[in-house]
């Protein structure tokens, strides 16, 4: 991995891989290029008549903004050019040895998608506003999860129970905001709810040396069992009393939220979300800028040097996963305080897993895992969409991508993804 | 090895101080001639309390199960409101809540007291095996992996994809039975190993983490199937708008070992087979040599000339094709009426705890297996017949598991003298 990562030789699985000479990577141009030519592709086999309309605004705007119409394969081919120019630049700055930037990245991306839409949804009308809102609707609990996955991996405990943590803080929200009849102490049950199946965690894989990966697993089954069968016993005996949570209402930003485009998708949305904003910051600034997170990240990468210089490891280790389980049962009331009113059993279909899967795209940064979280969720709710507009992509293609992305970003395909070193291995002191 | 897995490096490490990979490999190197010794060590595993802390990990499940029945009793919850006037009330709810949910557990997975002949009498026995059929088999394809050091969390993709080519298999080709049912069986096997295969060669070849890759299939794998459930050209029934296949034909089925009057069929005896070759396998050949060399020490392993990354791929394979075995089971004995996304019923995972529990060892899993056979069995008979939701089995489950995982938690509780290891 020390040159430009040509082939993928066979790594060594044990021991960090150490990258000295900083790199340019030629993967961005490759990709790049491949989507382009998927792109020109699939407009040469599968061509769609009539026009696409981009519906930009909502009904709320301080300045509506007119719709877009555009005639689709122009639109399409046009993007596509776009495209190919970002390719042509990326390839360039490759040659010249510099980095491809993120706004180059950034461009790419929104020039594909939008032509991507152009060509699939011919002769319909694409309700951005809509689309954008939902996506993050439905991230917010994957951002939640994946926070609290980079946490705890950081520290060097591997969190599978992403899910398991997610799926109880649904339920310990939809229990007690029931109970009490504020969303406020719903969303700290949760926080508890999510914070005691982190301590659980703890328990075995820190202070019994239980293998990490086991113990997640396990975890989530026993959460899934343990919801279910308190959901059948005592929650759907008694719905109007245990299980029918108060909702967060939707709390308009005064100016931001009436800029057209951002405003709704962004600032129109529940205090949850605007709390997940917070908590983004919070820990991309802690774990990088203070003390703590400096202790967090040595306690994941060397337990023994951080030992050495006075650091407790096991303690580390134990706060950052209460927080972290905390952060990410914050991410399971979004489903019962505000998705859905009520508990209903294995709620969360698996979006732990998904949590996960942004962690490791992610490369175990809190920005970069919020990212991959936002783009998961902009897959799936643009696989809802298109099946609205009954697109020619099959939607379980759609809903397969962010997996299969993640395939490819452990594979190293898509830049290699490193863990922490010493990510789920237990600290014995000598 | 007395026990502590390569898996599991819980105890013989903290107590015994011997340093994390160098459990001074027994078993590699245990020669052929076990006779004597092989009983010797199952004393010391017992004496170490490795068979101890498993039984009273399961009696530290059940008790919990059992608290929470009585907790959430609704005969218990209104009796402790006037716990200190009757108290005599109060038990007797508690007892009665939790004695006739183990009763019908019992009943459901054992022997039915309450009929008058024989056979339905037994009959819940065999529903016990139907449901340790599929258990074993899985739970065999992810305790060969473990023994290779690697994690296979991705039964239900395997399961599903060897389902679906065994769906087809049965539905669409027309053979006799001699030839349809082991094509039928076969196709579902080779697919469970392809989809796991896919893990072990990108490990092998990338180093990536067959944790996540597993994880990730598993997905990938449902949407998969589901598309081609959806697709009239693939595996949907002709004519239907559900996404589901057609059942599979009269010549593909299991056939049923004891009869009409009971469900058990064909797939138990596979399983049984699975379960003897896999011991040979990893205790009598090469390969299997090899495989528990690297699961030890895969510096080692490699260092002594043993292909790694192919031992990865190898086992992955076999792996894979045991939990499609498990596929090919319930789609062609279990529910024959067609293939559908549900097919693996959580095995995929309930196979972890099965190996878990079993230990990895062939003979362990078979026992774990009927257990969780008899749990799923009894689990739900204690649902119809007391109104207790079959999810306590799974929580039952990973409680057995974690504690298992953990001995010095379990003795911890019992208050039992900590071992010397060794």
């Amino acid at each position: 991995m020390s040159t430009t990562g040509l082939s993928p030789a066979p790594v060594p699985t044990a021991g960090p891989v150490i990258d000295t000479v900083p790199v340019v990577s030629r993967k961005v141009a490759i990709i790049f290029g491949v989507l382009t030519l998927g792109m020109v592709l699939i407009l040469l086999l599968a061509p769609q008549d009539g026009e696409t309309t981009f519906r930009l605004a909502a009904s709320t705007d301080f300045v509506a903004l007119p719709e877009l119409t555009v005639p689709s394969m122009a639109g399409a081919w046009t993007l596509t050019a776009v495209c190919a120019l970002l390719t042509a630049e990326s390839v360039r700055r490759y040659v010249a040895r510099r980095s491809t930037p993120m706004w180059v990245l950034a461009a790419f991306a929104v020039a594909w998608m939008a032509g991507f839409l152009t060509w699939a949804a011919a002769g319909e009308s694409v309700p951005v506003v809509g689309l954008l809102a939902g996506s993050i609707a439905l991230a917010v609990p994957l951002v939640f999860g994946a926070l609290g996955g980079v946490l705890g991996e950081r520290a060097g405990v591997v969190n599978i129970a992403i899910d398991g943590q997610l799926l109880f803080g649904a339920f310990a929200a939809a229990l007690v905001g029931s109970l009490t009849g504020s969303p406020w102490v719903g969303l700290l049950a949760a926080m508890v709810a999510g914070a005691l199946v982190a301590l659980v965690l703890g328990l075995f894989a820190i202070t019994y040396f239980v293998d990490q990966v086991i113990v997640g697993v396990v975890l989530n089954v026993l959460v899934i069992g343990l919801t279910s069968f308190l959901f059948s016993q005592v929650l759907a005996t008694n719905t109007p009393a245990l299980n029918t949570p108060p909702r967060f209402p939707r709390v308009p930003i005064p100016v931001l939220g009436d800029i057209p485009l951002i405003g709704p998708v962004f600032f129109r949305q529940t205090a949850i979300v605007y709390l997940l904003y917070i908590v983004v910051a919070l820990v991309a600034f802690a774990l990088y800028r203070t003390r703590w997170g400096l202790r967090v990240r040595a306690v994941g990468e060397h337990p023994l040097a951080a030992d050495t210089v006075g650091i407790k490891v096991n303690r580390t280790r134990y706060r950052t996963i209460l927080l972290a389980g905390a952060i990410a049962g914050m991410g399971g009331a979004f489903y019962t305080l505000v998705s859905v009113p009520q508990f209903n059993r294995e709620m969360t279909g698996g979006a732990g897993y998904i949590a996960l899967a942004a962690v490791i795209f992610g490369k175990w940064d809190p920005i970069r895992a919020t990212l991959a979280a936002l783009l998961f969720g902009f897959a799936t709710n643009l696989q809802g969409v298109l099946a609205v507009l009954g697109s020619p992509v099959p939607s379980q293609f759609m809903l397969m991508l962010p997996y299969v992305i993640t395939i490819f970003a452990v594979a190293g395909l898509v830049g290699r993804s490193r863990p922490p070193a010493a990510d789920g291995v237990p600290y014995r002191k000598e | 090895m007395s026990g502590t897995d390569d898996n599991t490096p819980t105890e013989a490490e903290k107590l015994g101080g011997s340093g994390p990979t160098t459990t001074e490999a027994p078993e590699p190197t245990t020669p052929e001639s076990a006779g004597p010794s092989r009983s010797h060590s199952m004393l010391r595993e017992i004496a170490s309390g490795n068979a101890l802390a498993g039984v009273l990990a399961v009696v530290l499940a059940v008790a919990v199960g059992s608290l929470m029945i009585a907790l959430t009793d609704e005969r218990v919850r209104e009796t402790t409101s006037y716990v200190f006037a009757r108290p005599g009330d109060f038990f007797q709810a508690t007892w009665d809540a939790i004695w006739g949910a183990y009763t019908a557990l019992f009943r459901g997975a054992v022997y039915n007291d309450r009929v008058d002949d024989f056979a339905t009498q037994i009959r819940p026995l065999t529903e016990t095996l139907k449901f340790a059929a599929p258990l074993i088999a899985a739970g065999l394809g992810v305790g060969l992996a473990f023994r290779a050091g690697m994690f296979n969390i991705g039964g239900r993709g395997q399961m599903l994809l060897a389902g679906a080519a065994s769906g087809w298999v049965a539905a669409n080709v027309e053979l006799p039975t001699a030839l349809h049912l082991p094509l039928a069986i076969v196709a579902g096997m080779v697919a469970g190993a392809l989809w796991a295969g896919i893990a072990g060669v990108l490990k092998a070849r990338t180093g990536a983490h067959e944790v996540i890759v597993t994880i990730m299939l598993n997905y990938v794998g449902f949407y998969l199937v589901f598309f081609m459930l959806s697709r009239q050209e693939l595996l949907q029934a002709p004519g239907s708008g559900n996404p589901k296949s057609a059942p599979a034909l009269e010549t593909a089925v299991l056939p049923k070992i004891l009869g009409e009057r009971f469900n058990l069929h064909l797939g138990f005896l596979l399983a049984l087979v699975a379960v003897a070759v896999v011991w040979w396998l990893l205790g009598r050949s090469t390969l299997g040599y090899r495989i528990r060399a690297v699961g030890e020490n895969p510096s080692a392993a490699r260092a002594s000339g043993i292909d790694v990354g192919r031992t990865y791929v190898v086992v992955m394979l076999i792996a894979g094709a045991l939990v499609g075995l498990a596929g090919a089971n319930q789609v062609l004995g279990t529910v024959t009426s067609g293939v559908t996304v549900d097919l693996d019923a959580g095995i995929g995972f309930d196979a972890i705890t099965v190996a878990l529990l079993g230990r990895s060892r062939p003979l362990g899993i078979l026992g774990a297996g009927l257990l969780f056979g008899a749990f799923k069995a009894g689990g739900f008979s204690m649902q119809a017949s007391e109104g207790i939701p079959v999810d306590i089995v799974l929580v039952v489950q990973s409680l057995i598991v974690l504690f298992i995982a953990a001995p010095p938690l379990v003795r911890a509780i019992f208050r039992l003298p900590a071992k010397e290891a060794k």
